[in-house]
């Protein structure tokens, strides 16, 4: 299709290009093969996938496109069929060389290799993973330099609705990537093994598996339909060769399991292989069905469906550190569940007044505490934040501990609560500090620290002077998310414009990027912009009159160990990745 | 506090409540725009009911807003005190009044029926108005709807005891209907389709502008009961 192929081709000839890279490389990454061969067939391989057709028009995610594989050095290899249908079960069958175990030292996901790897994991070794060493304290004296990785999502611009990514997050080993969008459709991509030859670029993410999460339902009783729209997506930390993720609308939570199947059974004794059932009567040998390999098929099920536990709209799930249980929050209330039990869950925050002419605060987001399983913070559209402990009592509607700033009255205004409203708040993978969105700022807190935050970052300070309008158009109303990078040091946000923010809490300098189409050639560096705010417009300057209001970036997400990130427009999901050099 | 950069509104003569150009720009003064802020946000609170399910966390937030906006204009004692009369009507001209929704609730107050915290009991009789709806078959419909919108109006007047005696006591025309307001926002007449009878009718009273935007209040409100 020809809206993928743009990015496509870059990468191709991207590839071609770096075959002509020094032999000295190849031998130390490969396994065993020779250096010059290998490349030879990769070039072939290009090539051949290049001449080969584009397969019919794809549908919006398009499965990936079949990559160079580790071939041995005699001929390329065949070129992929077209996928079938991308809902449901996305058949793999180019990916069959590609998958990887998790641990990445084998290119083939087997039984013992799995095996080996969880048990690693379980000890408390980490998986031998070959990737980039962990930036800590990132930024300090050396800037990340910040590139253009990927784009997915139709180019037109025309947004169809139900395309609207309304979520984004990276599983825990950041190996596979889930976005949820407006259709209730969850599409997770996964990233793809570290090429061997190419030392200097990440994996790239392609379509590992699309499925449909929420159906729109009608709630009869109050005539009112409950939208599909994927609100929040959260993994679950892999225990098996299965990999589980809770996806939430409005009301209802689901738990699904995405599993790989390349086997199958083959050779059954009353059926065809097409199904059908044979005669009894006609089979005259018995033979043991046996398993053979088969393409592999990434199957998505939902295994536990948690319904009917929330009168108003769940704006937050949040899975507990021993997982095993999680909170689901909606807006005057906080239950909890046990993955395994769906016909009850415990209600441990209320905050409905008995009159709801009362009512002057609702929940905006909750999390468990990443370390310790008793605790929980929620925070309000009133810009408190309340952290509670399970332990104190069964109803945590007594705080242990409350965060909030005092107004600066000097911005007093009558949108001053509405800008306080939080609209996102983040653990640090530390469990020490937490982050919070407001409107016009992020703030860091110290869970020791109550009375204010330690740190403040202005994300467009500039649109204090157009709250008005801004409220007339609705856009301060507007859910900004926040992230932090894998070791605490830099944290991101979101804006207008399809810019978004990066704060390093070292070097305290911030960067504003922009996810545009415009800079989509892979490895290109992305240009810091700047918002004016008033005055003098410099060259490259954007005023803030000239900002598009409608292009609005709300979700963003952090690879948990590496510097990628995965940048949601209203309809597209921009990847970036940092220059590694 | 209304920063430089605030879009400048007319209460005189808006067409569109929510700032819609019209007519002759008036000089920003606190008042107006703090006016103008009030019917933006009475209108929005309507508008998002209509919606598939209101969001209840931007009814809290705009509703809180008003509440602050009625408590200043309470304590600045602006709160009878109002914009030239033809001011504060325009943007209400093509907003036509839910009769039903304030009379039926007065009248059931008036009855009895309606469990309205009355502060003063012995307020001003209200002013009935004629209108061509049926009262007895909206009243029922509306009942359960201005029993809640009073019991919001409790909290009111918990802050500003003062406050809901104005409220109900001169409150009757130019309640926002809610196909009127959108008929209005988008014709900008200000009799929708369908309900032009209301309009001489809302013209008449001269009821002032923040009371009669607080029965609006009253109408929207309830719509946060009703989550």
């Amino acid at each position: 299709c020809a809206r993928d192929r743009r990015p496509g081709q870059g990468q191709r000839a991207g590839r071609a290009r770096q075959d002509t890279r020094p032999a000295a490389r190849a031998p130390g990454r490969g396994e065993g093969q020779a250096a010059p061969a290998q490349r030879g067939a990769e070039k072939e391989g290009a090539g051949a996938r290049s001449r080969a057709g584009r397969s019919p028009p794809r549908p919006l995610w398009s499965p990936p496109r079949p990559s160079p594989r580790p071939a041995p050095p005699l001929g390329p290899g065949p070129a992929a069929p077209p996928l079938g249908d991308v809902t449901g079960q996305a058949s793999r069958r180019h990916f069959e060389s590609r998958v990887a175990c998790p641990c990445r030292r084998r290119r083939r996901p087997c039984r013992s290799c799995r095996r080996h790897c969880w048990r690693r994991r379980e000890s408390g070794e980490a998986p031998r993973v070959k990737s980039t060493i962990l930036l800590t304290g990132a930024g300090g004296g050396n800037d990340i330099q910040w590139c253009f990785s990927q784009v997915k999502g139709a180019v037109d611009d025309d947004v169809a609705e139900a395309d609207i990514i309304s979520t984004v997050e990276f599983n825990h080993s950041g190996e596979l990537l889930a976005t949820g969008d407006k259709g209730g459709r969850v599409v997770i991509f996964q990233q793809e093994q570290e090429n061997k030859i190419q030392s200097h670029s990440r994996g790239e993410y392609n379509v590992y598996s699309t499925f449909q999460s929420h159906e729109p339902e009608f709630d009869y009783l109050k005539s009112l339909e409950i939208e599909e729209k994927i609100n929040k997506i959260r993994w679950l930390p892999q225990k098996n060769a299965a990999q589980f993720l809770l996806s939430t609308n409005d009301k209802t939570i689901k738990l699904w399991k995405i599993s790989e199947r390349d086997k199958r059974p083959e050779g059954y004794n009353l059926k065809e292989e097409d199904g059908r059932y044979r005669d009894p009567t006609t089979v005259t040998t018995l033979r043991v069905p046996v398993f053979r390999p088969m393409d592999l098929m990434v199957e998505a099920s939902p295994r536990r469906i948690f319904a009917n536990a929330h009168t108003y709209h769940i704006n937050s799930i949040s899975i507990n550190s021993d997982y095993e249980t999680y909170l689901s929050a909606d807006d005057l209330r906080i239950n909890l569940w046990h993955l395994e039990i769906t016909d009850r869950s415990f209600n441990i925050v209320d905050i409905k007044p008995a009159n709801m002419e009362e009512l002057t605060e609702v929940i905006t987001a909750a999390e468990f505490h990443p370390n310790s399983c008793n605790t929980f913070v929620y925070s309000s559209s009133k810009g408190t934040i309340r952290l509670c402990d399970m332990r104190a009592s069964a109803l945590c509607d007594r705080h242990s501990k409350l965060f909030e700033e005092p107004e600066d009255p000097s911005n007093r205004s009558f949108f001053s609560e509405i800008i306080s409203s939080i609209s996102d708040v983040k653990f640090s993978h530390s469990g020490r500090y937490m982050m919070t969105r407001d409107y016009l700022s992020v703030k860091i807190w110290d869970l020791n620290m109550e009375n204010r935050p330690v740190e403040t970052y202005q994300v467009h300070e500039y649109l204090r002077s157009k709250l008005c309008s801004l409220y007339e158009n609705d856009c301060i109303f507007d859910k900004f998310e926040c992230c932090w990078n894998g070791s605490d040091s830099v944290v991101m946000t979101g804006s207008y414009n399809n810019f978004f923010r990066m704060f390093d809490r070292n070097t305290k300098r911030d960067i504003t990027l922009e996810a545009s189409r415009e800079n989509n050639k892979p490895r290109t560096v992305l240009k810091p912009r700047k918002v004016c705010a008033s005055g003098k417009r410099k060259k490259d300057e954007i005023s803030v009159d000239s900002l598009d209001f409608n292009k609005k970036i709300l979700h963003t997400a952090w690879h948990p160990k590496e510097n990628i990130i995965a940048v949601a427009t209203t309809n597209n999901l921009y990847i970036f990745q940092d220059k590694v050099n | 506090m209304f920063a430089r950069g605030l879009k400048r509104k007319s209460s005189e003569d808006a067409e569109d409540a929510d700032g819609g150009v019209a007519g002759l720009p008036a000089a920003p003064s606190y008042t107006l725009q703090r006016q103008s802020l009030l019917d933006m946000s009475l209108v929005k609170l309507q508008l998002c009911h209509m919606l598939v399910e209101p969001n209840l966390c931007r009814s809290v937030l705009i509703a809180n807003t008003v509440r602050q906006i009625q408590e200043e204009m309470t304590q600045d004692g602006t709160w009878r005190v109002v914009a030239p009369q033809a001011a504060g009507r325009a943007p209400l001209d093509r907003l036509v009044s839910t009769e039903i929704l304030c009379r039926s609730g007065r009248e059931q107050e008036g009855e009895g029926d309606c469990p309205l915290p009355d502060p003063a009991p012995g307020q001003a009789p209200r002013r009935p108005q004629s209108s061509p709806w049926g009262l007895d078959g909206s009243r029922e419909g509306r009942g359960g709807f201005q029993k809640s919108l009073d019991h919001i109006f409790e909290t009111l007047e918990n802050k500003t005891p003062g406050s809901v005696e104005e409220l109900f006591s001169d409150v009757d025309s130019s309640y926002y209907d809610l196909d009127a307001v959108l008929t209005g926002m988008v014709g900008g007449a200000p009799t929708g389709p369908g309900l032009p009878a209301f309009a001489p009718t809302a013209a008449a009273p001269p009821s002032s502008t923040c009371r009669s935007d607080l029965g609006e209040l009253e109408h929207t409100v309830e719509i946060l009961v009703e989550t």
